[in-house]
């Protein structure tokens, strides 16, 4: 009796679960439905769901037409290059907080979580004329150092959370085997750490490259990531519907994947450990 | 004496970032602060002067400022009431067991990964587009005259876009919250004759209320800032019917070259996005002492 309602309320559950399941994905198969479709038959009605005729032609239009691929490598170079020089900046810094923490600890992590919750138009008026001025416009490297100190207070409090769950013990074994601070941090500190900086890598790239703000407002073409690129298609020179779903699945393709790998630690990243 | 030793070291690691996140904190503030008491337009170069609290009057007595200020606060209102609400069912449903719960879950939280700019062109355009979209299709299939979403609906519109992007967010918040819920209070309740809706309200709700404000506060503070979706999809129109606070100053900024009145406006922003702050930061410290 018990059996068989766990059996009916899991397949009434299956029905539901995956009912929500596929409208919220929607959008996102549609556009990579339509991204293989020829744009009159983008914009047919009624819509063309699988039965059409299959093609790769707006992968290539794309590329040959606007180089999508310039657009793909800035983003990857804002994105990978931010991040690591975040991890840089924030390894040493959240190591000295988690195996050393003073009474200033507390409040220098939370000082560095109030700078995220500066809106970023707050302060877009004296960054872009700094950009003008110091040639920064729609630089890359311009765009890196702002994403790094953006995402910077997010990597200090992820790898922070991650390191105070390695017990302080074993390295205090390492010190009294007479490792070297730094041998310390190679040898014993990293190896354990690494799962925590990985995730916190993935996060992080996944933010960086969606960051839609800074990167709109600070490029216009050569360091224009794909944010700038896909923005592109919003004026309003036809309906150029299959080019778009083509760019717009390249662009959100190996995030989505790397997301799906990150699941599990988002919710710690995003929520800076106040739900685990 | 081992501990000096770290401790200067320490000191030492962190500074880098501190530094860095000190000026990247402090400089532009100063400098928003200080160009918002100055008449600074960038197209008449040479007439910058002192002129007190009067882009601050300019920016507050601006009729286009309140209606940015209440279009902040329906979309960022309207967005959590359906991402808040819509979270709580959706991880209601995923903490049950049925057949491919793992590959439902990667499909709803899917939209988290979407960076705006596609998110908000594919819908206007595929979804929502007044004559072929596939809205318009469905309403169509009913017999329904279709929506012309942006012109008719401009703000739901984008509240939809914005929510859409969202509800993946508060989704998977809520469903790791649940899932600390200990299983035997839930058994427990059941046994003690509990109906699904009281256990829901007096042993699921309590339980998920901290992760419920922590959704709020953190949403809040990135809805407080939408751009791009705007920016793509309407410019702010029509009229100024869906600018919000972020984009009013970007206009002033950028297309204006209002240096002055756009910094002021930037310093309200700040002011505003405080006060959201304020709260969060407490909430985060109390945590962290446990």
């Amino acid at each position: 009796m018990a059996r068989s309602t766990t059996t009916r309320s899991k397949v009434i559950f299956t029905v539901i679960g995956w009912t929500i399941g596929f409208l919220i994905f929607f959008p996102i198969l549609w556009t990579f439905l339509t991204s293989f479709k020829t744009e009159g038959t983008a914009i047919a009605t009624p819509p063309q769901f699988l039965f059409f005729d299959w093609t790769l032609e707006n992968y290539h239009e794309v590329q040959s037409r606007s180089n999508y691929f310039k657009h793909f490598s800035n983003s990857v170079v804002i994105s990978v290059g931010s991040t690591l020089i975040g991890l840089a900046l924030a390894i040493p810094a959240a190591w000295a907080m988690a195996f050393s923490p003073t009474k200033r600890t507390k409040d220098i992590l939370m000082w560095m979580l109030s700078t995220k919750m500066m809106p970023s138009v707050g302060v877009l008026v004296p960054l872009y004329l700094i950009f003008r001025d110091w040639g920064l416009l729609d630089t890359r490297i311009g765009l890196v150092g702002v994403l790094t100190l953006i995402n910077l207070p997010i990597i200090v409090w992820m790898l922070y959370t991650y390191f105070k769950e390695i017990p302080g013990e074993i390295l205090e074994a390492a010190r009294m085997d007479g490792a070297s601070l730094m041998k310390e941090i190679v040898y014993v500190l990293t190896p354990m750490a690494v799962p925590g900086i990985a995730s916190t890598m993935l996060l992080n790239i996944i933010l960086a490259w969606n960051e839609a703000f800074w990167t709109l407002n600070l490029t216009t073409s050569n360091a224009a990531p794909l944010t700038q690129f896909i923005a592109s298609y919003s004026s309003p020179e036809g309906l150029f519907w299959a080019k778009l779903s083509a760019a717009s699945t390249m662009a959100i393709a190996p995030i989505l994947i790397m997301g799906w790998f990150s699941q599990k630690q988002l919710v710690r990243g995003l929520t800076f450990g106040a739900v685990k | 004496m081992a501990t000096l030793q770290t401790r200067a070291t320490a000191r030492i690691m962190m500074s880098p970032a501190v530094i860095l996140l000190f000026l990247w904190m402090i400089v532009p503030l100063v400098m928003t602060l200080y160009f918002s008491f100055l008449r600074y337009n960038l197209l008449m170069p040479g007439t910058e002067e002192f002129i007190g609290f009067l882009n601050y009057q300019y920016f507050l007595t601006d009729p286009a400022f309140f209606t940015a200020l209440g279009n902040t606060l329906v979309l960022v209102g309207g967005t959590l009431l359906i991402t808040v609400i819509g979270g709580i069912l959706l991880a209601l449903v995923l903490d049950q067991p049925f057949f491919g719960q793992g590959i439902v879950r990667l499909l709803v939280i899917a939209p988290f990964f979407v960076m705006p700019t596609v998110s908000a062109l594919v819908w206007k355009n595929m979804l929502m587009h007044p004559v072929n979209g596939l809205f318009a299709w469905i309403a169509r299939l009913f017999g329904f005259q279709p929506i012309d979403w942006f012109a008719q609906l401009p703000m739901f519109s984008i509240i939809l876009i914005v929510a859409w992007q969202w509800l993946p967010f508060a989704t998977l918040i809520l469903l790791t919250a649940l899932q600390s819920l200990d299983g035997e209070q839930k058994e427990a309740a059941e046994m003690d004759g509990a109906g699904a809706i009281s256990r829901f309200i007096y042993l699921v709700l309590p339980h998920l209320s901290r992760a419920i404000t922590v959704v709020i506060l953190i949403q809040t503070i990135f809805l407080l800032s939408v751009f791009a979706e705007i920016l793509v999809t309407t410019n702010g129109g029509p009229g100024i019917q869906t600018t919000n606070i972020p984009y009013l100053i970007y206009m002033q900024a950028l297309l204006q070259f209002d240096v002055g009145g756009a910094s002021a406006g930037g310093i309200v922003a700040v002011v505003l996005a405080n006060i959201v702050a304020f709260f969060l930061i407490r909430l985060i410290g109390k945590n962290l002492e446990r």
